[in-house]
C-alpha cells in the first residue's frame, strides 16, 4: 500500500488518477481551492477502496500557505511515495495578449506556484530520500505558438524546472516525472470541437500510472502526441511561422 | 455541437454545459436556462430523449458518496455509469439488481428511463429498486422516495428528465457468490412455442428470447430462449474490457436485406440441440453488444431507429404474430430481435413495462423504415399496447397519448413544480407534453 499526495485534485485528470489509486488500495492526501468537491472527492475515493483518504484547502496562489499545508500533508502520511501536481488553468489567449496583468497571473497559476510547490516538495522528497515527483505539464509547452504561448511559456518554464530538478535528485533516489498531455477532454477544454485526437482523461490516468510505475523521465500521454511534437518541434521556422497552429 | 441519441437519428445542435455538483445545476437552474433544457448521460437512449437547445450532462456529476458492503446500500451521483458501479461492487459481492443490455448507461439514465432487464417478470423496473433520489426541480433540491415526495418520485423515475434534474440515487443492490451466470440456450420452432417456452419457464430468474425475424410461415417466431441463473461457482471477478471497436461510419449498405437473412439464419442454427447449458461471465451474458464499442456506427451515418414496443399479455399472440408477418413482408430486416416477457406494470406515469410481450427491432434509417413504424403503431395500439420512451425518435402524439394513459397526470405534475417552462426535449415536444 503507497502513500499519493494530490495537489489540484479536483482537476479531471488528476481525480482519475486518485481513483486509479484507491482502486489500489493506496492511501491517499488531497489537496485542491474547492471545498465542496474536495468533500465529494474524499468520500468517493473512500468507496472506491482507498486505504485512508485525507485532505486539505489549497489556493496554489497564495504563495504563504505553500509550506505549512505540505508540511501537514507529510506530517500526516509520515513518507510519501508519490506526488502529483495537477493544477492549472487554460488562459484566454486574447486577454493574455491585451493585458500583461492577465498574462502574469496565467504565469503565476500555471508556472510561478508550481515553482514554489516543487521548491520545498524537492526538498521533503530528497531529505526522505526517496519518492516519485509527477507533475503535469503539457505538449504545448514544446513550442510556443501564437494560439497559446503564454499557457505554453509557462508550461516550458515547468518543464525545464523538472528536467533540473530530476538531475539533482538523481542519486537522491527521488524520480522526477514530467507528464506531457495532448488534447484532453476535460472542463478545462468543455468548449472545443473533440476529434479523433482527443484522449479521455481516464486513459490519460492510466498512463500517469503506469509512468510512475515504470519510474519514466518524460511521458508524452497518449503516447502518439511524441511523435507529433518531434513533428511540430522540427518544423523549421520559415515553414512554422506560416502555419495556423 | 450536433447531438444524437444511440440511433445516430435525429441529429440536433445542441450546446452542451458540465455542472461539476448539485450546486452548479441549481445556479444554473436558477439563471434560468434559455430555450428548451434536458439532462443527458450517456446518450445511450435511440432518439431524442436527450436532446434539446441545451443539454446538462452528468459526465462529471460522477460521485460515489456511500456504501455499505454490508447491506448493498448504495448512493452515487447521476452520473456514475452502470460499468463502474459494478467495477466497485462485483468484487465485493453484489451486483445491480436489474440491468439494461448495456452497463455503459448512468444511474440517472436508468431511473429517468425506469429501464427493465432480463428479470423484469421477476423483480420489475429499475425503480423498484430505488430507495430515494435526489432532484433539483424548478424549486430547489428535493429528496423523494415513496414515502416522501412520492408524486414527484413517480413521475420522475420514467419521466425522461421531465420533472428535473437527478442528482443523487440510492440503490439497494443484488447479492451474489459468483459473477457467472448459469445460462441455458433452448431452441424453439415458432412463435407460439417461443411464448409457451418463455412462460414456461417464468420462475427462472433472466429470461429473454433472440427472435430469427426473418423467418416466415410455419416457422415465424422461431427462436432461442435464453435462460440464467446467478451461479453459487466461480470467483467474483470483473470481465475484460472492450476488445473491439468501429473507427468510423461504416456505408450503410453492408447490412442490408441479404446480409440480415445471413446472420439471422447463422445464429439461429450455431445452436444444434433443443437445450444447451453454460457457465458464462455476466459480461457476455448481459452485455454481448458492449464487448464492439460504437458498433452503432454499423448502420451507417443515416442512422437507425429501434423500435419497442409491449403488447399486453392476452393480445399477445395475436398482435405478435401481425407485426412479425407485416416485418417480414416488409424485408427491411432487423440485426436483432429481442421478445421478453414483461411482468406486472408499476405505478409511476410513464414507465413502459406492463404485463406481456415486448419485441426490440433494430431497423436501418429510411423514409419506408419510418411508414412501416407508422403501421406498426396502430397494430400495437389496437392491441392495448405502448412504445418505449428510451428507444423512440418518431412516434406522434396521438400514439404516445393513447398508450401512456398517465399522460395527463403527468403533464400536470410538470405544471405544478414548474417543470414544463424549463425540461424539454425534442421528444417532450414531439409528443406534447
Ligand atoms: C445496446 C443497448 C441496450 C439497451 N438495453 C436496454 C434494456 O435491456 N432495457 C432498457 O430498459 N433499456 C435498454 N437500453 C436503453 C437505455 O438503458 C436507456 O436509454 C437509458 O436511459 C440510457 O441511459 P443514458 O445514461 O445513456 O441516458 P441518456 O440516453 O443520455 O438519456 C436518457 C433519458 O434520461 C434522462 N436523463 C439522463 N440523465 C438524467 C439525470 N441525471 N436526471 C434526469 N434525467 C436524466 C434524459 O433526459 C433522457 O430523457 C439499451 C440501450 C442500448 C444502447
Ligand atoms: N485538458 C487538456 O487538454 C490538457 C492538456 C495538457 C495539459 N493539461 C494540464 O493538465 C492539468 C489538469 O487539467 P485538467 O485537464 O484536468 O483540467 P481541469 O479539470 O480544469 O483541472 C484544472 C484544475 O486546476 C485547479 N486550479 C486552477 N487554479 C487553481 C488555484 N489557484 N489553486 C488551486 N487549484 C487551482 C482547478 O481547480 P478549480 O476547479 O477549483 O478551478 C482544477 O481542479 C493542468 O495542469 C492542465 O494544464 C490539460
Amino acid at each position: 500500500m503507497k502513500s499519493i499526495l494530490v495537489i489540484g485534485v479536483t482537476s479531471a485528470i488528476a481525480k482519475e488518477v486518485a481513483r486509479n489509486y484507491a482502486r489500489q488500495g493506496d492511501s491517499l492526501y488531497v489537496l485542491a481551492r474547492a471545498k465542496d468537491r474536495l468533500e465529494q472527492i474524499v468520500e468517493d475515493l473512500r468507496v472506491r477502496g482507498a486505504g485512508a483518504v485525507s485532505s486539505g484547502l489549497l489556493d496554489v496562489c497564495d504563495f504563504d500557505s505553500h509550506i505549512a499545508t505540505l508540511d501537514k500533508a507529510f506530517a500526516a502520511m509520515g513518507h510519501i511515495d508519490t506526488v502529483i501536481v495537477a493544477h492549472g488553468t487554460l488562459p484566454d489567449q486574447a486577454a493574455c495578449e491585451a493585458s500583461a496583468e492577465v498574462a502574469l497571473k496565467e504565469i503565476q497559476i500555471n508556472a510561478t506556484s508550481t515553482v514554489s510547490l516543487l521548491t520545498h516538495l524537492a526538498n521533503k522528497l530528497e531529505s526522505q530520500g526517496g519518492g516519485t515527483l509527477a507533475v503535469i505539464t503539457s505538449v504545448a509547452g514544446d513550442r510556443g505558438r501564437k494560439s497559446n504561448y503564454v499557457y505554453g511559456s509557462a508550461k516550458a518554464m515547468v518543464s525545464v524546472f523538472l528536467e533540473g530538478l530530476r538531475h539533482r535528485l538523481y542519486r537522491k533516489g527521488v524520480n522526477v516525472l514530467d507528464i506531457r498531455p495532448g488534447f484532453v477532454d476535460t472542463p478545462m477544454t468543455k468548449n472545443f470541437a473533440k476529434g479523433l485526437l482527443w484522449a479521455q482523461p481516464e486513459t490519460v490516468a492510466a498512463g500517469i500510472v503506469s509512468a510512475v510505475e515504470r519510474r519514466k523521465n518524460v511521458v508524452y500521454l497518449p503516447f502518439f502526441w511524441a511523435w507529433i511534437m518531434r513533428a511540430v518541434r522540427n518544423l523549421p521556422d520559415f515553414l512554422f511561422l506560416r502555419t495556423g497552429l | 455541437m450536433k447531438l444524437s441519441g444511440w440511433g445516430r437519428y435525429p441529429k440536433v445542435e445542441c450546446q452542451p454545459q458540465f455542472p461539476q455538483t448539485g450546486t452548479d445545476v441549481v445556479q444554473l437552474l436558477e439563471r434560468g436556462p434559455e430555450g428548451t433544457f434536458i439532462a443527458r448521460g450517456l446518450g445511450r437512449s435511440y432518439g431524442d430523449s436527450a436532446l434539446a437547445e441545451a443539454t446538462l450532462h452528468s459526465a462529471y456529476l460522477d460521485y460515489f458518496r456511500s456504501f455499505d458492503a454490508e447491506s448493498g446500500m448504495l448512493r452515487c451521483a447521476s452520473g456514475v455509469s452502470l460499468a463502474t458501479i459494478l467495477e466497485v461492487v462485483v468484487p465485493k459481492g453484489w451486483f445491480l439488481p436489474v440491468t439494461p443490455g448495456t452497463k455503459f448507461v448512468t444511474l440517472g439514465g436508468a431511473v429517468a428511463s425506469d429501464v427493465h432487464g432480463k428479470n423484469h417478470h421477476i423483480d420489475g423496473c429499475f425503480s423498484e429498486f430505488v430507495e430515494s433520489i435526489s432532484v433539483a426541480t424548478c424549486r430547489g433540491v428535493v429528496e423523494c422516495s415513496r414515502s416522501e415526495n412520492t408524486e414527484l418520485f413517480r413521475a420522475t423515475c420514467g419521466g425522461m428528465g421531465l420533472t428535473g434534474v437527478i442528482l443523487e440515487v440510492e440503490l439497494r443492490l443484488k447479492r451474489i457468490s459468483s459473477s457467472y451466470i448459469e445460462s441455458t440456450t433452448i431452441k424453439t420452432q415458432n412463435l407460439s412455442d417461443t411464448v409457451a417456452v418463455l412462460d414456461e419457464y417464468r420462475s427462472a430468474t433472466y429470461s429473454v428470447a433472440w427472435i430469427d425475424c426473418l423467418s416466415t410461415g410455419n416457422a415465424l417466431g422461431r427462436s432461442l430462449v435464453m435462460l440464467g441463473e446467478h451461479s453459487e461457482e466461480g470467483e467474483l471477478h470483473l470481465g475484460s474490457g472492450a476488445r473491439l471497436f468501429v473507427p468510423c461510419d461504416m456505408p450503410g449498405i453492408l447490412l442490408n436485406g441479404m446480409t440480415m437473412q445471413a446472420f439471422n439464419s447463422i445464429y439461429y442454427h450455431r445452436v444444434t440441440r433443443d437445450h444447451t447449458h453454460s457457465l458464462v461471465h455476466y459480461e457476455p451474458y448481459f452485455y454481448p453488444l458492449d464487448g464492439v464499442r460504437n458498433w452503432n456506427r454499423l448502420y451507417g451515418s443515416a442512422g437507425f431507429l429501434q423500435y419497442q414496443f409491449v403488447i399486453p399479455r392476452d393480445a399477445g399472440m395475436a398482435g405478435m404474430t401481425e407485426i412479425l408477418n407485416r416485418l417480414a413482408k416488409s424485408k427491411q430486416g432487423s440485426f436483432l430481435a429481442v421478445l421478453k416477457l414483461f411482468g406486472k406494470e408499476n405505478r409511476n406515469h410513464l414507465s413502459f413495462p406492463l404485463g406481456g410481450y415486448t419485441l426490440a427491432l433494430d431497423l436501418k434509417y429510411s423514409p419506408e423504415v419510418l411508414a412501416l413504424l407508422d403501421e406498426l403503431d396502430r397494430i400495437v395500439l389496437d392491441a392495448g399496447g405502448r412504445i418505449y420512451l428510451a428507444k423512440d425518435a418518431r412516434m406522434s402524439k396521438m400514439v404516445f397519448q393513447a398508450g401512456y394513459p398517465r399522460w395527463e397526470a403527468f403533464s400536470r405534475l410538470r405544471h405544478e413544480w414548474g417543470a414544463h417552462r424549463v425540461f424539454n426535449s425534442a421528444q417532450s415536444q414531439r409528443l406534447g407534453l
